[in-house]
């Protein structure tokens, strides 16, 4: 079929085509930017945190006058508290291992810093950057990490200080990630590195194959998976639990966990937030990627349906002032199915049109986003895709009003409106 | 004649009720979802002490120097303990304020009863009076007693609540990890969103409220753990919390009151003469690179309003726009499909004027019924943001009667903006050429 007279039919319903030209192209812009941003939060809600969640739950308590952990028998006074309140937990019959520990991944809660080939080196701007989980011999176990090169914590590897010590562990065991970044030629386990711009070296004894950073900001985007275990318990007037159930006994044991703890000491603080299971931390953190993943894909419905509806609305108005020159074209001999193709390609058309304007809006859109939002550049896929859907859209909103100008009757040519 | 063309609108919005409810649907759904995701930044991005936001200043000082600075420059958004408390004790400001976040525990009078952990801030005594805070019972402490440690607390109407039933505490006696504590004050429901006074640890927002306030340089000297924040560009030399105040990490936030320009302008020059004093004493190895914000620009530079609401919020506008140059297509296609109608009326001596008055009232219809809509849909977008939003921002996202007004407002001027096209359109409908060709 030739366009010509499609093309000359267009020319008469300006208006008509550049609004529906531009709402194709708008919500082409919107929705392939809105989808992309669904797109980067699903990625970020499903990435790995390397630990075996299930069964998984974290204790935060806080002693009420616990003694000073700046002297050195207030910090063995307070490591004596810890390791009481570890006995009773691993005691516990729905308790499969339990290690202290200062957080877990996606708790927002961190303790950051860096790692260097070289002695002395910035805190900032030198070396790797890495956030450190400090805990005992049954961390890595608890925590279900896989360790791939080298040996876990044994007892003797373990020590003790406070929150404000800086002395540096002697042995430490890194991610993966860290390995193959500052030992690219393999074998990272057995090197020595220094830890927080430190001049006394640390021996790498382990490597495990994933574990994520506890932050979930858009500022630990440059580390996720750099993290440094440490041998220690970490002595102050709190501290972190991170407890293994037996398959199928996490609510039981979360049950008893204050009392159990109230029972060995009873000055403490233990609120509604000290018991967590790994399943609400992770719902807390991922919360706002969620919800703006929901917001995004109700908007793109609405757009989609507001456009569909607005294509059926004006094409049917264009059928129905046709009438009579459909009618003509049926006496003169054209087939139901020439009409249904004049507008279906009339839409293709001018969808086609608007989609195309649509891509150049899409592009222009994402990059005013990156500059004024954190925001990647949207790879061509997506703008594609949108192009292709928005193009189908407008194919399958089309296809009720042309089939009813289709059935329009040749006889139509014969009445006087 | 406005009764007369509101009877024809309805008799035509009643002849297409497919495309009429199609028009209302779409007005008010692209207007909900606007005013929805407005409602939640209107939350997060308003001002929380608007009297006097712009006489509160945020001082920053470079301490770390270049290799501490981010890629901008910018020096750290905190202070060290000997920097505030040098800025403290020098006292340039009409009022100033150091603060660090605490965590203490409170043991009930009750001995049945377990501890309770608070939230709080340990403060100057000019904190009160520089932030306006509302006191119910009582009121701040003098500056006597940040001198000499003394063991007074102001406490939150809640915590009151708790602990003595909401009566009148001043007076009263806690236990705060061990030491006892006289109540000089109870404040009247101060929950200021963003949290202003400590943005760097409270992120702007929190679900959370201060419980206590205590004595700076008491929290100070009993090594009360900073629960806040800790940045540093190098490790502590000496262990402890007193390694900590040696060191130049940075934990407290620090608030002053300057009245005037004149007021800012010596407040600058002193900071700056002060870092550059530490320069030439050998501290800082740099030039004097320091910052006074105001608060709306601090929270500014902060990014205090999440830029997932701003997002939302763009998002939301770009589907009111889609959903307004929908709605012009289907008042076009409408007014269009009645030329002969308006050729008649025409005719009969109706003048262009009249044609614009009675297609625009349609419009407007179809405005106010989306607006109806577009109020009910608003009321349940923003219940439901609770939903899909983080807890500390979607509690603060409220249905009032300015959201409700400007809800209306909107979806009648939107409609009547996307009708003036179409309307034009009819009004030069030539007459003579729709009764020739009928």
């Amino acid at each position: 079929m030739s366009t010509h007279p499609i093309l000359a039919a267009l020319r008469k319903h300006k208006a008509g085509v550049v609004l529906i030209a531009l709402q194709i192209a708008l919500t082409l812009a919107i929705v392939c930017n809105a989808i992309f941003i669904i797109g980067q939060r699903i990625e970020r809600v499903h990435r790995v945190t390397g630990i075996d969640e299930s069964n998984l739950f974290l204790v935060t308590q806080q002693w009420v006058g616990a003694p000073d952990a700046d002297d050195p028998a207030g910090i063995e006074k307070l490591d004596s508290m810890q390791r009481e309140d570890l006995a009773a937990l691993r005691s516990m019959s729905d308790v499969a291992s339990v290690a202290p520990i200062n957080s877990v991944p996606l708790l927002n809660s961190s303790w950051n810093g860096s790692l260097s080939l070289k002695a002395g080196s910035e805190l900032r701007k030198g070396g790797t950057r890495t956030t450190f989980y400090f805990g005992d011999e049954n961390m890595i176990s608890t925590l279900g990490v896989r360790l791939i090169a080298g040996r876990a914590f044994t007892v003797a590897d373990v020590q003790h200080r406070s929150l404000h010590d800086q002395t540096e562990p002697s042995v430490v065991i890194v991610t993966k990630a860290i390995a193959d970044k500052m030992f690219p030629g393999g074998n990272a386990v057995g090197k020595a590195m220094y830890v927080d711009g430190s001049t006394t070296p640390t021996t790498i004894i382990g490597v495990v194959e994933r574990l994520q950073v506890p932050g979930t900001g858009s500022w630990t985007n440059t580390f996720v998976y750099n993290a440094t275990l440490e041998p220690l318990r970490i002595d102050a007037n709190f501290a972190r639990y991170v407890v293994r159930a037996k398959p199928g006994r996490m609510e039981a044991a979360m049950r008893l966990m204050p009392s159990t703890l109230y029972k060995v000491n009873p000055m403490r603080v233990l609120d509604e937030d000290s018991v967590k299971s790994f399943a609400d931390i992770r719902a807390e953190a991922y919360r706002a990627d969620i919800g703006m993943a929901i917001l995004m894909g109700v908007v793109c419905l609405v757009l989609l349906g507001v456009t569909a509806a607005g294509i059926v609305g004006l094409t049917s108005f264009w059928v129905g002032q046709r009438h009579r020159q459909i009618g003509v074209r049926r006496a003169l001999g054209a087939r139901k199915i020439d009409i249904l193709h004049y507008f279906q390609i009339e839409n293709l058309m001018i969808a086609g049109g608007g989609a195309i304007v649509g891509v150049a809006l899409a592009v222009g859109l994402n990059a005013w986003l990156m500059k004024h939002f954190e925001m990647d550049r949207i790879p061509v896929a997506y703008v594609l895709v949108g192009l292709v859907a928005l193009v189908a859209l407008g194919q399958a909103a089309v296809f009720v009003p042309a089939r009813r100008a289709s059935n329009v009757s040749p006889i139509e040519a014969t009445r006087a409106v | 004649m406005l009764a007369y063309y509101i009877e024809l609108a309805v008799r035509s919005l009643k002849r297409s009720p497919g495309l009429t409810i199609l028009m209302v649907l779409t007005i008010g759904f692209g207007v909900a979802a606007s005013m929805t995701t407005y409602s939640v930044f209107r939350a997060v991005s308003g001002d929380p002490i608007p009297w006097k936001s712009s006489q509160l200043f945020v001082p920053q000082i470079d301490m770390w120097g270049p290799t501490g600075r981010g890629a901008d420059g910018e020096p750290p958004d905190a202070m060290d303990y000997t920097d505030a408390m040098k800025l403290v004790r020098d006292h340039r400001a009409k009022l100033q304020s150091a603060m660090y976040q605490i965590s203490p525990s409170i043991v009930p009078a009750d001995a049945s009863k377990h501890p309770i952990t608070t939230s709080g801030h340990a403060v100057n005594s000019e904190f009160f009076p520089m932030l306006d805070v509302p006191f119910q019972y009582g009121s701040g402490w003098a500056a006597a007693d940040d001198e000499q440690r003394a063991a007074v607390v102001v406490i939150s109407s809640k915590l009151n609540q708790k602990l003595f039933g909401g009566a009148n505490s001043v007076g009263k006696t806690i236990d705060i990890e061990g030491k006892d504590y006289r109540v000089v004050g109870v404040l009247n429901n101060w929950n200021p969103q963003p949290r202003f006074y400590d943005v760097v640890n409270s992120g702007g927002f929190s679900t959370g409220l201060d419980d206590v306030f205590l004595p700076f340089d008491r929290a100070i000297a009993l090594a009360m753990a900073n629960n806040g924040n800790t940045n540093c560009n190098e490790i502590p030399k000496e262990s402890g919390f007193v390694g900590l105040q040696h060191s130049s990490c940075v934990w407290i936030a620090y608030m002053a009151e300057l009245d005037d320009a004149s007021a800012v302008n010596t407040y600058r020059e002193y900071l700056d003469g002060y870092a550059h004093q530490q320069q030439q004493s050998g501290r800082f190895a740099w030039a004097p690179n320091n910052r006074l914000r105001s608060l709306p620009d601090w929270l500014d530079s902060e990014h205090v309003v999440p830029s997932d609401t701003k997002v939302s919020l763009l998002v939301a506008l770009g589907l009111l726009i889609v959903c307004l140059v929908n709605t012009a297509g289907l008042l076009l296609a409408k007014f269009l499909r009645r030329s002969s109608e308006i050729g008649v009326r025409r005719a009969l001596g109706a003048q262009r004027n009249s044609i614009y008055a009675q297609f625009l009232t349609e419009a407007g219809i179809v405005g106010v019924a989306g607006g109806v809509l577009g109020l009910l849909l608003t009321g349940l977008g923003v219940l439901s943001v609770g939903w899909v939003l983080p807890k500390e921002i979607a509690t603060l996202a409220r249905v009032d009667f300015v959201l409700l007004a400007l809800t209306l407002l909107i979806a009648v001027v939107a409609t009547l903006l996307a009708g003036l096209y179409p309307t034009f359109r009819a009004a030069r409908v030539q007459p003579a050429w729709q009764l020739k060709s009928n």
